[in-house]
């Protein structure tokens, strides 16, 4: 927790701090319009973040967003299919594609870096190459309203992607941190030759935190399709993966895998949209947007390193 | 002449633990001095002043009679002394010249300091010859094994000019013969007048070399032996500050009928040739032989965690297909792995965590843990075994060797296991711990478990085991009856039979 609460603290004087240079960022519209991209981001970065605590690490997640938005957009527009069947198909076309990570993962043992680059590059190029490298869309989306309510509707007045993230991230608590099969996979991330001593199929474990990836980049790949309603496939979703391992970062997760948390990520996620919202709302040029986010992940990983930094335990003997 | 080393009440306090109280030590030239204690007696602190990792509070460091005043691994090497750890430090990327003058490499000067690799791989074939080892200098050290990589350290030492050279533990991963070639070089280094701190549990090693004990207890002096007065009672004797009536456990009388049977077994590592053995309940067998016997291998092969190129094994007549470790599992057969630190445990994780790891569905109704139930299954396992932590919370790496090795096994007791493996169970462990884990290790064949012990301690076998098989090459040269089982039969059959 303590990991947590740092970030935590962060966060909240990031947002004082905005909140009293700039007083619109307190506007029900502004942090509405905050807490659907926190939404639609924290659904796929807690994924990374299973898969970070596995030890693992996937870089084609953005190329998979621009995959499978044109691919949904050709569903609906272009192939006439009906909405729910265009649902289901693209989140199980997700979780192939993490299944497919996963197997080459384990099963042929080729490193995570490896293959998911190597998915990045590809899946970009695929998802240009079927829509001619034209942008898609929905149109005026009509037909598939209700899809539409997804990303831009709002429940009680909470943005639907939040509402969703909250569900999504409610079921992960419970089973990242209450059930066994949680255990196992931190148990993995930790020190996979006593996990599997212990008699537990690592592999099955790690090839499992990439399936719900790919389920979890399914459900948010509809979400912001839906949310852009323009899907140019050279720079749709790009660099996302990276906001997702940020997130992860921030939260606590270590690359080396083993550690961190829902909570944290969710944090994490909160404060790289804070921080864009910052860029936004201070009149900091927009150039220098990726600057402020690199300068700010890394004082915060510096600063949590030196907080965790405590005397070195002495072990007499 | 005055000793070369002179530690005279030499006194260090850590936050909440008094490490040394007044502890005295001398060493003359050309002796060996075996310094003993359990752990936690205050030897490796003792060694870390000397080695200028700590700073005493008080007391003085003698080197040649004069005050000596250490504040660095550097100072440390100024005044002739070498650390040879338990843990090998040295790069296996490198070749053995890099290592023996890492940090130090000979240059041909100018800017861009470019290595004089040729003096570097002549001193190192010069020390490396002093060793009586034949290895080429740009052998990597990889391909060299754990006892030659050792010996590329105290080459190391050597062209450092140590005249004090401690050695913490040198022979805990060194078959027989190894050991008996490092022995050598230690008294050869003797002959040479280097003065030498032997650190060891084995106290079949300390009779053989030392010159003198200095025994450590609760980070005091505990007394002394001369060389004619080092026996294995007295030893144990200072160490414990008792008599420990009963070390080894008494083995079973009768013979027992078979249990566990291994039919055949070919490993990977040795596919030509076949592993054949079989346990009784209630008997332990003790498997012996050099390092590379295969006999780790065999283990591994059994529990399922490699794949073996031909498998029948049997349990109370049934046979087993065993593919992977969970499939071992199901059938209550188990391992204590030989290295507790990266396969026997996850050390970043709590005792509960570790302990319950195997057997989380118990307290897991419904897939979700119940961590009450964790703990108190944990707690109560721990409290039967003895493990020594504050609480179940308190991290595995944090604990000693001997607790470590009681949470391996508390992970497997609340499996209630048939067939239990442990290999090298007590390497590295202090002689009070290792008294419990062969009387766990006894009470467990008691209660009808049929145990395997993998061990390399000679003595460890001789005493613990009701059988011993002994390995060579990956097959069973033979199997010895309790009163077959010496030394010398041992070593007849492990060198080939």
């Amino acid at each position: 927790m303590k990991k947590e609460l740092g970030t935590f603290l962060l966060l909240v004087l990031l947002c004082v701090v905005v909140a009293i240079l700039n007083p619109r960022f307190l506007a029900p519209a502004n942090l509405q319009n905050m807490a659907r991209l926190i939404g639609m981001y924290g659904i796929f970065s807690i994924g990374l973040g299973l898969v970070i605590i596995t030890g693992g690490i996937d870089l084609s997640v953005g190329s998979v967003f621009a995959l499978l938005g044109v691919v949904m957009s050709m569903m609906l527009t272009e192939w006439g299919w009906p909405s729910a069947l265009a649902v289901v198909a693209i989140i199980g076309l997700g979780t192939a594609l993490g299944a497919l990570h996963g197997l080459l993962i384990t099963k042929v043992r080729v490193q995570p870096f490896i293959v998911t680059l190597c998915g990045l590059l590809f899946y970009r190029g695929l998802a240009r190459f079927i829509s001619n490298d034209e942008t898609k869309g929905f149109g005026t989306g009509a037909g598939f309203e209700t899809l539409k309510t997804l990303a831009t509707g709002s429940v009680l007045g909470i943005p639907t992607p939040f509402v969703l993230l909250i569900i999504i991230s409610v079921v992960m608590w419970v089973v990242l941190h209450r059930s066994v099969y949680g255990r196992y996979l931190y148990a993995v991330g930790r020190n996979e030759t006593a996990a599997r001593y212990s008699g537990i199929n690592s592999e099955k474990m790690v090839a499992s935190a990439y399936i719900i990836l790919g389920a979890l980049v399914g459900i948010a790949g509809i979400v912001f399709a839906f949310y852009t309603n323009s899907i140019s496939p050279s720079s749709h979703g790009n660099s996302f993966e990276l906001y997702g391992i940020a997130a992860a970062v921030l939260g606590g997760c270590s690359l080396r895998g083993g550690e961190g948390s829902v909570v944290g990520i969710l944090i994490g996620t909160a404060l790289l949209q804070v921080l864009q919202n910052l860029v936004n709302l201070l009149g900091i040029p927009s150039s220098l947007n990726f600057a402020v986010l690199g300068a700010v992940i890394l004082i915060g990983v510096i600063a949590d390193q030196i907080l965790q930094r405590r005397p070195a335990r002495v072990k007499p003997a | 002449m005055p000793p070369i080393l002179q530690m005279r009440s030499i006194e260090k306090r850590f936050p909440g633990v008094h490490a040394l109280k007044g502890v005295s030590l001398e060493v003359s030239k050309g002796e060996v001095v075996a310094l003993l204690g359990e752990n936690g007696a205050g030897k490796s602190t003792l060694m870390k002043v000397l080695g200028g990792v700590h700073q005493p509070d008080s007391g003085e460091v003698l080197i040649d009679g004069a005050p000596a005043v250490i504040r660095g691994v550097s100072d440390a090497t100024k005044y002739g002394v070498a650390f040879i750890h338990q843990e090998l430090n040295v790069l296996d990327n490198l070749d053995v010249a890099a290592n023996v003058y890492l940090g130090r490499e000979p240059t041909h000067g100018g800017p861009l300091r470019l290595l004089d690799r040729g003096r570097m791989e002549e001193d190192t074939k010069k020390h490396l010859a002093r060793l009586g080892l034949d290895i080429a200098p740009d052998t990597p050290l990889v391909r060299l094994s754990i006892a030659q990589q050792q010996m590329v350290e105290i080459a190391k030492a050597l062209s450092l000019n140590a005249r004090i050279l401690i050695m913490d533990e040198p022979t805990s991963s060194l078959t027989l013969s190894e050991t008996e070639r490092l022995l050598e070089v230690v008294k050869d280094l003797r002959e040479h007048g280097v003065a030498v701190i032997y650190i060891s549990h084995r106290l079949g090693e300390v009779k053989e070399i030392a010159d003198r004990a200095v025994v450590l207890r609760d980070g005091a002096n505990a007394g002394e032996l001369r060389r004619e007065e080092i026996t294995h009672d007295q030893m144990v004797r200072l160490m414990v500050g008792r008599d420990i009536d009963s070390f080894y456990q008494q083995p079973l009388g009768e013979k027992s009928p078979r249990y566990f049977e291994v039919e055949t077994l070919r490993t990977a590592r040795y596919p030509d040739k076949q592993v054949k053995f079989d346990v009784g309940r209630g008997e332990i067998l003790g498997l012996a032989g050099l390092v590379g016997a295969g006999r780790s291998e065999a283990a591994q092969a059994i529990f399922g965690v490699d794949a073996s190129v031909e498998s029948r094994l049997l349990l109370d007549s049934r046979p087993l297909r065993i593919r992977s470790p969970q499939d071992a599992i199901k059938y209550g057969v188990y391992l204590v792995p030989e290295d507790r630190r990266t396969a026997g445990l996850i050390v970043d994780m709590p005792i509960r965590e570790n302990v319950t790891l195997p057997a989380l569905e118990r307290y897991a109704p419904a897939g979700l843990i119940s961590f009450e139930k964790e703990k108190e299954g944990s707690k109560e396992v721990c409290q039967r075994l003895n493990v020594k932590a504050p609480t179940v919370e308190t991290k595995a790496a944090n604990l000693s060797g001997g607790n470590q090795q009681k949470v391996v096994l508390a992970k497997w007791l609340a499996l209630e296991p048939k067939v239990l493996i442990f290999d090298e169970p007590t390497r590295g462990i202090d002689v009070g711990a290792k008294a419990e884990i062969y009387e766990l290790m006894r009470k467990l064949a008691e209660s009808g478990v049929a145990i395997i012990m993998i061990s390399s301690d000679m003595e460890e076998v001789i005493n613990v085991s009701d059988r011993v098989a002994v390995m060579h090459e990956g097959r069973v040269t033979g199997v010895l009856t309790r009163e077959e089982t010496t030394e010398e039969n041992i070593m007849r059959l492990a060198v080939g039979g």
